[in-house]
């Protein structure tokens, strides 16, 4: 293709290509840092192209393309080309990745263990793992925690942080201006900011961790905990996988590794700060 | 019966050797066709196209064993894992109907990528399946349906509407129908051609060369496998994942072909099923693309024609891009010129470009 970029994020390559150059400077920009695919193999293609022939030029619009596709997407315009490429990575993930169990969650490390965080959309993982990788935790992902099927262990997945309308204020008194992406308005799902992991995560990508706790977090309540049973933490941990249908015995194996091993609790929590107190407190009981 | 063998291989010049890169789809044919020989620097590329035409359990199982760099042994290692799991999922959907049709004493007969899986035919080996593909005889084909229905299919296409009148008037195959837990597509049908194409294949012989091969399960006579898959292939369709099904062809001629009098019964039922020339043209595209050792009186000359299919065929580049536009719109056109005559060709393309 015209214009193309390699990533090596964790144990997963992407190239991605593209119609125009400006959504890969972007990237490039982004994920400054990051090392290029060994042997230039990538896991998965991902192709910015578009929608159809004249929309390269005329009304630029992005269809997001590569090894898998959603039939029924709608194309992007090319300032969201940035989120493009993003989204592009994310979907072969969600629809592709049968190396490791995915869950939905992001996760954070420290001492070899990590901590996974899943829940709903809004929940309020993507932000506290953003938080923790700041004060003293690595961040290990934000959006997938990948399941290694053998060994039960975790598997870093640092991509930039993907940070929506609230969220975006907060970070931007956490972390220096330039780990930051340009301020995405009027996205499908509202203002969207990329943050660059630190250095550590980056640095850290290839070294996995222990599951030690699962957290379910919910923002607006006042600050509690609760235990939950096996069974939940089961079939709350299936909703959250994109592939632990496809990849049969496996991802059950796998899961059922993870849940026995591996104490969870709810939690609400009415603001960041105390969640981020109540997350240390509920991380120095498990350990 | 001429005896004699078609075996058509790369130029030597192009094996072993490192060289330029070939061109996606081209690149997936060598390394198919020569795990032993072949050799790429452009892995991504092979990946991509492989995943494009459905091939990369087949190439993961092709390159076993062989030397390759790491990043891509354990991309192919993953692909013989997910491989495995679809074969389960298949086994399991052709195992849920039957138990769905037992009362019914129909034999279900299955097609495709599941026949090949369920009898362990070579061709199965790392094979993706999609839909669960059954045939069954015509004047039962209600009961079926009605079984899997009360079983949790449903269906996609609305009740009397278009497409479901389409289907059920002028194709070889109930609407298809999808399992409302799993999420699995099964297709149903009465014979392998539709009605509306020219050629008319024996669909009472097909059922009466069927081999059991399960209590209440069947897979079709090895030469009418071939059959089928050459009229998928070549009398239907327009040649959209077509890599896929010249590859099982290949499989398939490879296992059959040693069988005793193989090839004088394929030339047989290829008239029978009134599929010559179909049947021909795959020969010629096995042999021609994987160096499939083939009958060179069954296959026949080789056609200016060939280099065109070879070429819609291979029409896939190293990012897993459809190129060759216009080739690949004649060959659409062909297709409908093929399943249906002229004016219900108009009148369907008219309804069609209303929606």
């Amino acid at each position: 293709m015209r214009h193309q970029l390699a990533l090596q994020i964790g144990p997963v390559a992407f190239r991605i290509g593209s119609a125009w150059p400006e959504p890969l400077a972007a990237l490039a920009r982004l994920y400054a840092a990051y090392p290029a695919p060994a042997d230039d193999i990538c896991d998965f293609t991902v192709r910015l192209e578009p929608e159809k022939p004249w929309r390269r030029w005329i009304r630029p619009s992005v269809a997001i393309q590569g090894d898998y596709v959603l039939p029924d997407a709608a194309p992007m315009a090319l300032a969201h080309g940035l989120l493009a490429a993003e989204m592009g990575m994310n979907l072969q993930m969600a629809l592709g990745q049968k190396r490791f169990l995915l869950l939905h969650a992001s996760s954070v490390e420290k001492n070899g263990r990590a901590l996974v965080m899943t829940g709903e959309s809004g929940a309020g993982k993507s932000t506290l793992a953003a938080l923790l990788g700041e004060r003293g935790w690595r961040l290990m992902g934000d959006e997938f925690a990948l399941l290694d099927l053998d060994s039960g262990n975790l598997w870093p997945f640092p991509r930039a942080i993907s940070l929506k309308n609230g969220a975006i204020a907060v970070m931007e008194g956490e972390a220096p201006a330039e780990r930051f992406g340009p301020l995405l308005e009027d996205t499908p799902k509202g203002a969207i900011r990329h943050l660059r992991p630190n250095e550590a995560a980056i640095v850290g990508m290839n070294q996995c961790a222990r599951p030690a706790l699962i957290l379910f977090p919910r923002f607006g309540a006042d600050c509690a905990a609760r235990g939950v049973g096996q069974a939940e933490i089961f079939m709350r941990l299936t909703q959250s996988s994109t592939n632990y249908v496809a990849l049969g015995g496996a991802g059950f194996d796998a899961l059922t590794g993870l849940v026995r091993s591996c104490p969870a609790a709810a939690i609400d929590y009415p603001d960041t700060e105390g969640a981020i107190d109540l997350v240390e407190a509920l991380w120095s009981e498990a350990a | 019966m001429k005896e004699g063998w078609l075996n058509r291989d790369a130029p030597p010049s192009q094996r072993g050797k490192p060289g330029p890169v070939r061109a996606g789809a081209r690149q997936l044919v060598d390394a198919l066709r020569d795990p032993e020989n072949f050799q790429t620097s452009d892995w991504s590329g092979l990946i991509t196209a492989a995943r494009a035409e459905q091939l990369l359990g087949s190439l993961a199982f092709r390159l076993e064993g062989r030397p390759v760099p790491e990043r891509a042994a354990s991309i192919l290692a993953g692909a013989r894992r997910e491989a495995a799991q679809q074969r389960t999922q298949a086994l399991w959907e052709a195992e849920m109907a039957r138990r769905a049709c037992e009362g019914l004493s129909v034999p279900l007969i299955l097609l495709k990528g599941t026949a090949f899986h369920a009898a362990g035919l070579d061709a199965a080996v790392g094979r993706s399946v999609g839909d669960l593909d059954l045939l069954v005889p015509r004047a039962r084909i209600e009961e079926v349906e009605a079984a899997l229905i009360d079983a949790g299919w449903e269906r996609i296409k609305p009740a009397d509407g278009y497409d479901d009148l389409y289907y059920r008037r002028w194709m070889h195959e109930l609407p298809p129908l999808v399992h409302r837990d799993r999420d699995r597509m099964a297709d149903v049908h009465h014979t392998i051609l539709p009605p509306t194409a020219r050629p008319t294949p024996d669909a009472a012989a097909l059922i009466a060369d069927s081999i059991a091969i399960d209590s209440g399960v069947a897979i079709l006579s090895s030469p009418d496998m071939i059959v089928h898959a050459a009229a998928h292939l070549f009398a239907d369709g327009d040649l959209a994942g077509g890599l896929r099904n010249l590859w099982d062809i290949d499989r398939l001629l490879r296992q059959f072909g040693a069988e005793p009098g193989f090839w004088q019964v394929l030339a047989t039922r290829a008239r029978l099923h009134q599929l010559t020339a179909p049947v021909a043209l795959a020969l010629r595209l096995s042999a021609r693309l994987f160096a499939t050792p083939v009958d060179a009186g069954i296959a026949g000359r080789a056609r200016p024609s060939d280099r065109l299919f070879e070429a819609r065929l291979l029409a896939r580049d190293n990012w897993g891009r459809p190129t060759r536009p216009l080739l690949r719109f004649a060959f659409y056109l062909r297709s409908h010129w093929l399943r249906m005559p002229p004016l219900m060709l108009a009148r369907h393309l008219l309804v069609k470009a209303r929606r």
